[in-house]
């Protein structure tokens, strides 16, 4: 191994690279501006659309209670829904987004209310349709609040104290720290937008610097010179490895720039529309959920190996490729293989064990969730990354190994 | 100097079985000499040539190249060899200076000397014009041109032509020929293969002709002539192979 070597091999193909619009555009525009602008822009129009939908009041049909003027009355002064006339075709109506909820009354409400008599209100909806969903929790309210007034009414009435029938009350609070609970919530999300980027980010170079050389016919020109092929390897190696890293780091600078600049917005629309709208706009806002940001720098370290796994792995694949075609259809299946362990990884309630520890990828991705809520598993996070650095290792030799075969460099 | 002995390449094919590309080629080829070998598509050239470069390593027998066996000191041998083929290309990215710069380095050369050369290359080849422009803007002349001076940048004994003039112009052709003359001209050993006739009468010293992997006559053209009793070189090889059946 001649260190001279692989750095006049890593120089020259990092300036090659930085000349090459394609891979300018994969490691550092496509992951710095486009993803943050794509999540931006998907973060507000979702918000726009809950803010608008819950804005509006959503229509209600009411069935009967024609004969039962004091809860229609009350119904009609509830500004949260907007009563539209009853027709006969409610049910086609609510199935059409006409009308997003209908409530049936019983016949003589207000007097079965007033005998004490037992009654049903009846709430039609369309399940799973966000406005619906809004008019039903409407009208829960509506009649909850409407009941509880009932019940104080009658307890009153026999002059019942009103802990008679809420004898304790029921309350839940969140203990867990801000970062833990946002470790839960997006804790598996970041470490697998690394892993994802860590591959994608390795892709372009490691086909051009292989299967790309090849077909243009420079690999037979450096395969001239001098130096041994294993210093070839590594220089070219070491330059997949910087731009696998190159696009992680990139993101995650600009996905932690958009988080600050999203924030902060985030942080002064939800106010000032709280003011404005009361309680429901406040509830639309919600708090961004905090990371352990050493837990964050844990994790990058992480991914360090499983950028050399994937750089090597890469290089291995698509030297194999008479063309850079070729390569792109060994290449592209595997991004399936990089993904699955990854999302099993997102799943809730799949946990670290001594046996998944040993996963690569998964074993990563599970770690990490671990990681940015704050929880230090020292001997898995050991475990894990010596296996993921001794199957980096291997995956290296294998390169190596390749670009020793005759019939693998001049195959034809 | 280059002495092949024996030199043997097989290659196993799923389809088609073992696939003896060169068999038992020895030749001899001294310093100020140009030795042509003259061989249709597949006949074995560019395995034989691949092998003297090192790139490939012989399944049989061996050969030293300016003084260094193939096999065992392969790094020294590609050190002093320069290989030009129509199939090794230049990085596109990069300038012509860049690129002799990259090869000079990695012949061990120095920054000061790397400097001197690419200067001297630049004038010897009418270079400085497109120096420092990229590669993939050029014309195939100055692709040459910079082919041939990543080729000299370490000012190799050998030099080995595996049929540089393919798919060239005939301006670009002769700036290729005009170079291999001044190669030996400076007492380098070259080595060239080519299936253009009119080449060989051209440049070459001696010529050996290979057919299916096989070196099957040897000898300068006023030999070969008197062997086969024909002056055109396309006849004397026809007659050599056995007759225009492939």
């Amino acid at each position: 191994m001649n260190w001279t070597n692989i750095a006049t091999i890593y120089t020259k193909e990092l300036r090659d690279m930085l000349r090459d619009r394609r891979t300018l555009l994969s490691m550092i525009i496509i992951p710095t501006l486009v993803m943050p602008a794509i999540m931006a822009l998907v973060a507000f129009i979702s918000f726009k659309v809950v803010r608008e939908a819950r804005a509006t009041a959503p229509t209600v049909m009411v069935i009967g209670g024609d004969d039962s003027p004091a809860v229609r009355a009350a119904l009609g002064a509830n500004d949260k829904v907007k009563i539209v006339p009853a027709a006969p075709d409610w049910k086609r109506q609510i199935s059409d987004k006409k009308v997003r909820a209908a409530v049936e009354l019983p016949p003589g409400f207000d007097a079965v209310l007033a005998r004490g008599a037992p009654a049903a209100v009846k709430i039609y909806n369309y399940e799973g349709e966000m406005r619906s969903a809004f008019a039903v929790s409407e009208l829960r309210r509506f009649f909850n609040d409407y009941r509880d007034r009932e019940i104080a009414a009658r307890l009153d009435r026999r002059g019942l104290p009103p802990e008679l029938v809420k004898p304790f009350e029921l309350k839940t609070e969140n203990v867990a720290p801000p970062e833990k609970v946002g470790g839960n919530v997006i804790g598996g999300l970041i470490p697998y937008l690394f892993i994802l980027l860590a591959f994608t980010g390795a892709m372009y170079p490691a086909m051009d610097l292989t299967a790309g050389e090849k077909e243009r016919g420079t690999m037979e020109t450096i395969l001239c010179s001098p130096v041994a092929r294993i210093d070839l390897v590594l220089g070219k190696f070491l330059m997949v490895l910087t731009a696998s890293l190159g696009t992680v780091l990139f993101s995650l600078l600009s996905m932690t720039l958009t988080f600050l600049a999203g924030g902060s917005l985030f942080a002064k629309f939800g106010g000032a529309a709280a003011a404005g709208a009361a309680k429901t706009a406040a509830a639309a806002g919600p708090a961004l959920p905090a990371l352990d940001p050493l837990g964050l720098i844990a994790v990058l370290g992480m991914v360090i190996p499983v950028a050399v796994l994937f750089s090597a792995v890469l290089l291995a694949v698509s030297l194999f490729a008479k063309s850079f075609k070729e390569a792109q259809s060994y290449v592209s299946p595997l991004i399936i293989v990089i993904i699955l362990p990854a999302v099993v990884g997102m799943l809730p309630g799949v946990e670290l064990n001594a046996k998944l520890a040993l996963v690569p990828i998964l074993n990563v991705s599970l770690v990490s969730k671990e990681l940015v809520s704050g929880v230090w598993q020292w001997s898995y996070l050991a475990l894990i990354f010596g296996s993921t650095c001794l199957y980096a290792a291997a995956a290296l030799g294998l390169a190596v190994k390749m670009f020793q075969r005759e019939d693998v460099i001049f195959r034809s | 100097m280059i002495e092949a002995r024996q030199l043997t390449k097989t290659f196993r094919d799923k389809k088609r079985g073992e696939i003896v590309a060169a068999e038992d080629i020895t030749f001899r080829v001294s310093p100020g000499q140009i030795y042509g070998l003259l061989g249709a598509n597949g006949a074995g050239k560019t395995t034989t040539l691949r092998m003297l470069a090192t790139l490939l390593q012989p399944s049989r027998g061996g050969a030293t190249v300016a003084g260094f066996d193939i096999v065992r000191d392969a790094a020294k041998v590609r050190a002093h060899v320069g290989f030009l083929a129509a199939s090794t290309a230049l990085y596109g990215r990069l300038t012509a200076r860049e690129m002799i710069a990259y090869f000079g380095r990695l012949n061990g050369l120095t920054g000061a000397q790397i400097k001197a050369r690419t200067q001297q290359l630049a004038a010897d080849l009418e270079m400085d014009e497109f120096l420092d422009r990229r590669c993939d803007k050029f014309s195939t002349g100055m692709k040459q041109k910079t082919s041939i001076a990543r080729t000299l940048v370490h000012d190799p004994a050998v030099m080995i032509f595996d049929e540089p003039t393919l798919g060239l112009d005939v301006i670009a052709a002769r700036t290729i020929v005009r170079f291999v003359r001044d190669c030996r001209n400076r007492g380098k050993t070259v080595i060239y293969s080519t299936h253009v006739m009119s080449e060989v009468e051209k440049l070459c010293d001696v010529v050996g002709i290979i057919h299916g992997g096989k070196l099957l006559a040897e000898g300068t053209l006023p030999e070969l002539r008197a062997r086969t009793g024909e002056t055109d070189v396309e006849e004397i090889f026809v007659k050599t192979v056995g007759g225009d059946q492939p």
